[in-house]
């Protein structure tokens, strides 16, 4: 049996199929519940209840919400580019899903363990961006259209300090395999020994860009509401709207999976007496993303150019600089190799 | 078949599909996104070949960068394609004749594929037992750090081409002080006035 | 190990830290104010360089695996180029600077250049020959459109841009089938590969590369884009591709001609002959009807090219000789000539129709007379030096069994004589006109009357090229 699933290909074919269910039932599953806590957390920050009648205290809201998504009618616009505009949702959700195929839940537990998967996983987040562009462009109207427009260059704009700050973990690491990463920070001080210190203004540059990345407050210029109606969402209605809500806050989930993996440590445990493992994978991404929905509560939205100056002006440079100091404080090991964990056995 | 002579022949199908409907398209958007189908399955041969580090830097680079401001650019410039179409039709004979004529000396030149013995030897990857990540690192920066080095010398001259030829200090319009405004405090921005009721100010 | 590549490919390394260096300068201070400050301390530097490179011995060394090779042949052409860049700046300053062109980043755009054809001149490697120039031709495209408010410069940039870009595209396949028969970059792998017989790809790879550069040095019949860039560019820009692009490409054309396929000389000799003689013919013919001066000179230029590219074709090492001669004496007549085009003036406007040179020796003889005498070079009327540069390069294709060529070049060289002519007739013998104004900055004036005095005076012994020229030639062919 065990030599079936090893040697033959359709034994591969299906373990590899086993797999990915494995990860991407669970994950689409508990984002009907983040959904809830997004929402439950805005309105407990605006003093409101949020939803709450739908099964008990409303955890059942985000089903009841999907099954009308389901089962209205597709309204497409006449004009519209019919392909391109239903490939544009579909686009976006199977890039939020592919990037999960290289993210280690636990030491061991990744359906592609390759040695290039923080590139990987910049590559197909610098593609997300075409769901936006394509969407806007294919729906011939123009709010739609500006919204795309300024996704394009936010998204870019972002990636660039992203890939900066992810070459510093990098430099520190000696490898792009987001489990040897974690396991670099595995160095027995437990929370002290994670990234985010040594890392530690880099974390919250990567924080903020992954706001802009992702379109979230207080960067969600592309569906601005209050000036271009939803931006590239406007003329999405019913299933491919759906699917453009889900790509979109997987790729949240899958931005806080990664702060996680880069920043805190992945499945390590935070004190060294307590044994790592799956769970505080698990709880490092919900605090992620608890952070996410307080920002999205309590900041206001930034003016465009205000979102470039940022991106191009001061986050740029930022990072740039923090590479070249990095890649000096790792060469000469600085602190005993804090900084260069090939040096500490980490 | 074996399942990577089956992604190779997908992805090389989808590779010459793409590059075909990508001169064939009517629609300049269209075209553009059947060149990043290109890129995307070239990517897929480069890891077919071993190279995944040239893979994803092809991913980020011009699929992720370079397509986007492709498309930026094509959806907003209103030229009218078919027009240009129309004037290209004219050439068509002579650009098939010389099309022809030059697959027909590739075909001759391909038809003998004989390369000398120390070729193949020669073409062989020259760092053996790293990752290709670490195998680039270790010859850029020492086999071909002049090569790499002018590689950047381009560029830079293109930056400075690109701003030599486009910046205008204009004198007329009003810009932002990003500093003032950062420093601007309520104190110095509003004036409080305590309004009677019914007097006004 | 890296060190000693370092220290090998050091003017390269000088000069493009000077000129980022610069670049930074003058950006954070005083912008376009020291603009003509920055072009007189760039043309020192080229001039220290090309006196350091010069001096540097006659050993052979190679950098970085082979892909970077200094030797006598690229010293030569380097002194060569960064002597003429330094005359061209000094001669473009004050024209650009009165017409509002003179902005920082021309010396420092301008540098870069250079550092591109030094490295092109000094390929052993394929990449580094298309890194090289890139560099150059990147470089080049954006001086080309220097005046962005002028329509035809902006044009001029342009069509050499999409051009030059196609003339890469052609080099790059060739370069890439080169590779893929030959298994390597090197020249010296490629070399290797062709000893026991060329195979038909390679050959291929050949041609295509013989396509991509006759572009660069612009050979007919790829020389489409030459007389409206030349036109559309501000005049000293002109000068400038007139001069040290056109040697490096030279260069170039013969260091992958010896270099990588130097087993097989048969071979490219047939193409090499065949552009030559194309260039010869049509720049002589075509620059007959030409009015403009500036768009004359570009045929003017394609001629010489033909010249040049004769010696290259007698495959032999005195042909490369007689082009190495060619390519310095020619850059020397078309820098005075240019200096005597960068004066011509009426009310403070830059004049280019030859009509306004009617009488011009009657107000201004000694000018005159010196480009009389420069006109005579290169038409190659004995016994200027312009004539010498003709007969090495007749020689050495006669030499090297190429008897009809030469036959053809005397034939070529009789019909260009006659626009030069022209011109001296207009000067000497034309009907009365408006008159030019009496200007003249010094440094033009000087360039014209010493680049006129080389022409009488070189005949006794060419200043010592010669022997420089042998030397350089001898160390690319064995």
């Amino acid at each position: 049996m065990v030599e079936f699933f090893t040697t033959t290909n359709t034994g591969i074919l299906l373990l590899i199929l086993g797999q990915c269910l494995l990860v991407l039932v669970p994950v689409l599953v508990s984002l009907a519940f983040l959904m809830y806590a997004d929402r439950k957390v805005w309105a407990a920050v605006m003093l409101r209840r949020g939803p709450n009648v739908v099964g008990p205290w409303g955890l059942l809201q985000s089903f009841a919400d999907f099954l009308k998504y389901i089962v209205k009618e597709i309204v497409v616009p006449a004009g519209a580019d019919k392909v391109v505009f239903f490939l544009a949702p579909i686009i976006s959700l199977t890039l939020a899903i592919i990037a999960w195929a290289v993210i280690p839940f636990n030491d061991g537990w990744v359906v592609s363990d390759i040695n290039v998967a923080i590139l990987y996983i910049f590559a197909v987040s610098s593609l997300e961006v075409y769901g936006v562009i394509m969407g806007g462009w294919a729906s011939n109207s123009k709010y739609p259209f500006m919204g795309s427009l300024r996704s394009a260059a936010q998204m870019i704009s972002y990636e660039v300090s992203i890939g900066l700050i992810i070459i510093g973990v990098i430099l520190s690491t000696g490898s792009m395999n987001l489990t040897a990463i974690v396991h670099a920070q595995d160095t027995g001080w437990g929370i002290l020994g994670w990234y985010w210190l040594p890392h530690f203004p880099m974390m919250f540059l990567f924080f903020i860009s992954a706001l802009a990345e992702t379109n979230r407050p207080p960067f969600d210029l592309p569906e601005a509401e209050s000036e271009l109606v939803a931006g590239y969402q406007v003329e999405y209605s019913s299933t491919p709207f759906l699917l453009f809500m889900i790509g979109e806050l997987m790729a949240v989930v899958l931005m806080c999976a990664l702060v996680s993996l880069l920043f805190l440590g992945g499945w390590l445990s935070p004190v060294p007496f307590l044994p790592d493992g799956v769970f505080w994978m698990v709880v490092k991404i919900l605090f992620c993303f608890f952070i996410f929905a307080m920002v999205k509560a309590i900041t206001p939205r930034y003016r465009y150019d205000q979102l470039m100056r940022l991106g191009w002006k001061v986050f740029l440079p930022m990072s740039l600089g923090w590479v070249v100091l990095v890649a000096f404080l790792a060469k000469f090991e600085v602190l005993g190799g804090f900084w260069a964990r090939w040096a500490t056995g980490g | 078949m074996t399942p990577a002579a089956f992604a190779f022949y997908c992805f090389a199908v989808a590779a010459l599909g793409g590059g075909l409907m990508t001169v064939v398209s009517r629609n300049p958007v269209h075209s553009v996104l059947w060149l990043i189908l290109t890129f995307l399955s070239s990517a897929g041969l480069f890891v077919l070949l071993g190279a995944e580090f040239l893979a994803m830097l092809l991913m980020i680079v011009y699929v992720g960068a370079v397509m986007v401001l492709f498309l930026f650019v094509v959806m907003m410039l209103d030229v009218d394609f078919a027009a240009l179409k129309g004037e290209m039709a004219k050439y068509m004979p002579l650009a098939l004749l010389i099309g022809i004529i030059l697959l027909m000396q590739l075909a001759l030149a391909f038809g003998v594929w004989e390369f000398d013995v120390g070729a193949v030897e020669r073409a062989a990857n020259p760092v053996e037992d790293v990752y290709n990540t670490q195998g680039l690192g270790l010859v850029l920066y020492d086999r071909y750090f002049l090569l790499f080095q002018l590689a950047g010398l381009i560029l830079l001259v293109a930056m400075i081409g690109a701003i030599v030829l486009t910046l205008r200090h204009r004198s007329d319009v009003k810009r932002q002080n990003v500093l003032a405004q950062m420093y601007r405090d309520p104190a110095k921005a509003m004036e409080l006035k305590d309004v009677k009721p019914g007097q006004g100010l | 190990m890296i060190g000693t590549d370092l220290q090998i490919i050091l003017p390269e390394i000088v000069l493009s830290v000077f000129a980022m260096v610069a670049l930074l300068g003058a950006v954070y201070t005083t912008k376009d104010k020291a603009a003509g400050l920055l072009v007189w301390g760039t043309a020192g530097i080229f001039v220290i360089v090309g006196l350091w490179i010069g001096t540097t011995g006659d050993e052979t060394r190679e950098a970085f695996a082979g892909s970077f090779v200094d030797d006598g042949f690229a010293r030569f052409a380097k002194v060569l180029i960064l002597f003429s860049a330094a005359a061209i700046l000094l001669m473009s300053q004050e024209y650009l600077a009165r017409r509002d062109l003179l902005r920082f980043e021309y010396p420092v755009l301008v540098t870069l250049a250079v550092v591109g054809m030094m490295v092109m001149v000094s390929a052993g490697d394929l990449i580094a020959l298309y890194m090289g120039l890139e560099l150059q031709s990147l470089a080049l495209y954006v001086v080309a459109s220097l005046r962005r408010d002028s329509v035809k410069s902006t044009e001029a940039g342009l069509k050499y841009f999409v051009l030059g870009a196609l003339s890469s595209g052609l080099l790059l396949y060739g370069a890439s089938l080169t590779y893929g028969y030959a298994g390597s970059t090197l020249f010296s792998d490629i070399v290797a590969s062709s000893v026991d017989g060329v195979s038909l790809g390679l050959l291929f790879g050949l041609v295509f590369l013989c396509a991509g550069f006759a572009f660069k040095v612009s050979a007919a019949p790829f020389h489409m884009w030459t007389p409206d860039v030349y036109e559309g560019a501000p005049t000293p820009i002109t000068a400038f591709f007139a001069t040290a692009p056109k040697v490096a490409a030279m260069a170039l054309f013969g260091r992958v001609m010896f270099d990588a396929f130097g087993v097989v000389v048969a071979d490219w000799q047939q193409i090499v002959a065949f552009l030559s003689v194309v260039s010869m013919f049509l720049g002589s013919i075509a620059a007959i009807g030409q009015r403009n001066i500036k768009r004359l000179m570009a045929y003017s230029s394609i001629t010489h090219m033909g010249f040049a590219l004769m010696g290259l074709a007698a495959g032999t090492v005195l042909g490369v000789q007689a082009m190495l001669i060619y390519m310095a004496i020619y850059v020397v007549m078309n820098l005075g000539t240019f200096a005597f085009i960068l004066s011509m003036e009426k009310d403070g406007m830059p004049v280019t129709d030859i009509d306004a040179l009617q009488m011009y020796s009657a107000r201004e003889p000694l000018k005159a007379l010196a480009m009389l005498i420069l006109l005579f070079s290169l038409a190659g009327v004995p016994p200027l030096v312009g004539f010498f540069g003709k007969l090495y390069v007749l020689r050495a294709a006669y030499d090297g069994g190429l008897a009809w060529l030469a036959v053809a070049g005397v034939v070529a060289s009789v019909i260009g004589a006659f626009y030069y002519l022209r011109i001296v007739y207009f000067m000497y013998f034309g009907e009365e006109r408006e008159p030019l104004d009496r200007n003249g900055s010094p440094v033009l004036w000087g360039v014209l009357m010493v680049s006129a005095a080389i022409m009488v005076f070189g005949v006794i012994n060419l200043f010592g090229v010669e022997p420089l020229a042998a030397a350089a030639a001898d160390t690319l062919v064995n």
